[in-house]
């Protein structure tokens, strides 16, 4: 187990290189752009902006994410790499607008 | 208020379920209520602590801060309850045996107690800085809302004690007999859950490479924001979509501390092999 992290702790100075950097803005408590299209097959680097006052989950069941951001801040996570198609996501503090989707193509 | 009511459930939910199984496991600890009672009241204490830090905890550790914290608070939790788990199949019997009172072990019995109440208290800090946030979210938002909105959050937390309650009680009528086998394979199933949960946020942080990701895809015939699927999720870690590295940490911790559990039943048995010899 400890081996296991170990060598999982350096595995990213390896990998990090050739990330593919992407911004979602959070306003009024919806995602901007609300549909997000990025390349199948390759890491993502997500960065959340939330420009409102209030915190924000970032949250997917189908890309496996979770983030809280919290208000007037600015977050990053890392997505995929991806098989083609539609995952989409929610805000969980503000379900009733914050609707988006990332499509893999 | 059903919305909120149904989104502090699920937070509530998975503490509840912790605490439920974790209570039923030391019910034999002598003083073990008010222990249970301290992590509960600290995990409290520390979600609002938590909750106030968000930023500067995300922001710590060139912005992965957020998933190392649960990552670090996950793996304690796995760590507590695998001792907790070994501790059990080498007293287990004893304890069985003697129902009620193993006046001999009150210094063990002890640090069973600081275990209870790291894994309570972790439980609680988890689950309820993001309930905190979120309830503090419609406090600042809207005045016009809150009153059914706190209503919901409360309608929330007592169905997610609710639950904890109900499986709490459940395992209480287990004869003695299967009890500890039951609670102690449940201890594992929780700990392998919490190993897997902890391997995603660290895949988040790009800390470990997801391997096969997901590796396999269930979503549709059990998702996991159904009420089985978050009960299952809570209960044994159920994932409708693992990363492969999540399920290698499952297997891992699965595997170590079963072979813990069988490592330290081993030389009770031996002794008790001799005492009846001696009879």
């Amino acid at each position: 187990m400890k081996y296991l992290l170990l060598t999982a702790l350096l595995l990213p100075f390896a990998a990090s290189a050739a990330d593919t950097d992407y911004t979602l803005i959070i306003k009024d408590h919806r995602f901007q752009p609300a549909e997000l299209t990025v390349p199948a097959g390759k890491k993502i680097k997500l960065t959340i902006e939330n420009k409102d006052a209030t915190p924000e989950e970032f949250e997917s069941y189908p890309l496996g994410r979770e983030k809280v951001v919290a208000g007037n801040s600015t977050t990053t996570l890392y997505i995929g790499p991806l098989a083609p198609g539609r995952y989409p996501f929610y805000g969980e503090y503000n379900e009733a607008t914050a609707q988006g989707v990332v499509i893999a193509k | 208020m059903f919305g909120t009511a149904v989104i502090v459930f699920r937070e509530v939910l998975e503490a509840a379920i912790i605490i439920g199984i974790v209570a039923a496991a030391t019910r034999d600890v002598p003083g073990r209520s008010r222990w249970l009672a301290g992590g509960l009241l600290l995990g409290l204490i520390g979600s609002g602590v938590v909750a106030a830090s968000t930023d500067v905890i995300a922001s710590m550790a060139s912005g992965i801060g957020q998933e190392l914290f649960n990552a670090i608070v996950l793996g304690i939790a796995v760590v507590m309850l695998a001792w907790h788990n070994i501790w059990m199949s080498s007293h287990g019997a004893a304890l069985a045996a003697h129902a009620r009172s193993v006046g001999s072990d009150i210094r063990e019995g002890r640090s069973e107690c600081s275990i209870l109440l790291v894994v309570v208290g972790l439980a609680v800090l988890r689950e309820g800085s993001e309930t905190v946030l979120f309830l503090y979210g419609i406090a600042a938002a809207d005045g016009g809302k809150m009153i059914p909105m706190l209503t919901g959050g409360l309608v929330g937390t007592l169905a997610g004690i609710a639950v904890g309650y109900t499986i709490f009680t459940g395992l209480l009528r287990i004869p003695l007999r299967w009890f500890f086998t039951a609670t102690g394979m449940l201890v594992l199933l929780l700990a392998a859950g919490m190993a897997s949960q902890a391997a995603r946020f660290l895949i988040q942080a790009d800390l470990l490479p997801s391997l096969a990701a997901p590796l396999w895809d269930t979503s549709a015939t059990l998702p996991e924001n159904s009420l089985p699927g978050m009960l299952l999720h809570s209960l044994i870690g159920y994932d409708a979509r693992p990363a492969g590295m999540q399920i290698v940490f499952y297997i891992t911790v699965l595997l170590t501390i079963a072979a813990g559990m069988k490592w330290a039943n081993r030389p009770r048995q031996i002794i008790q092999q001799n005492r009846a010899a001696q009879l």
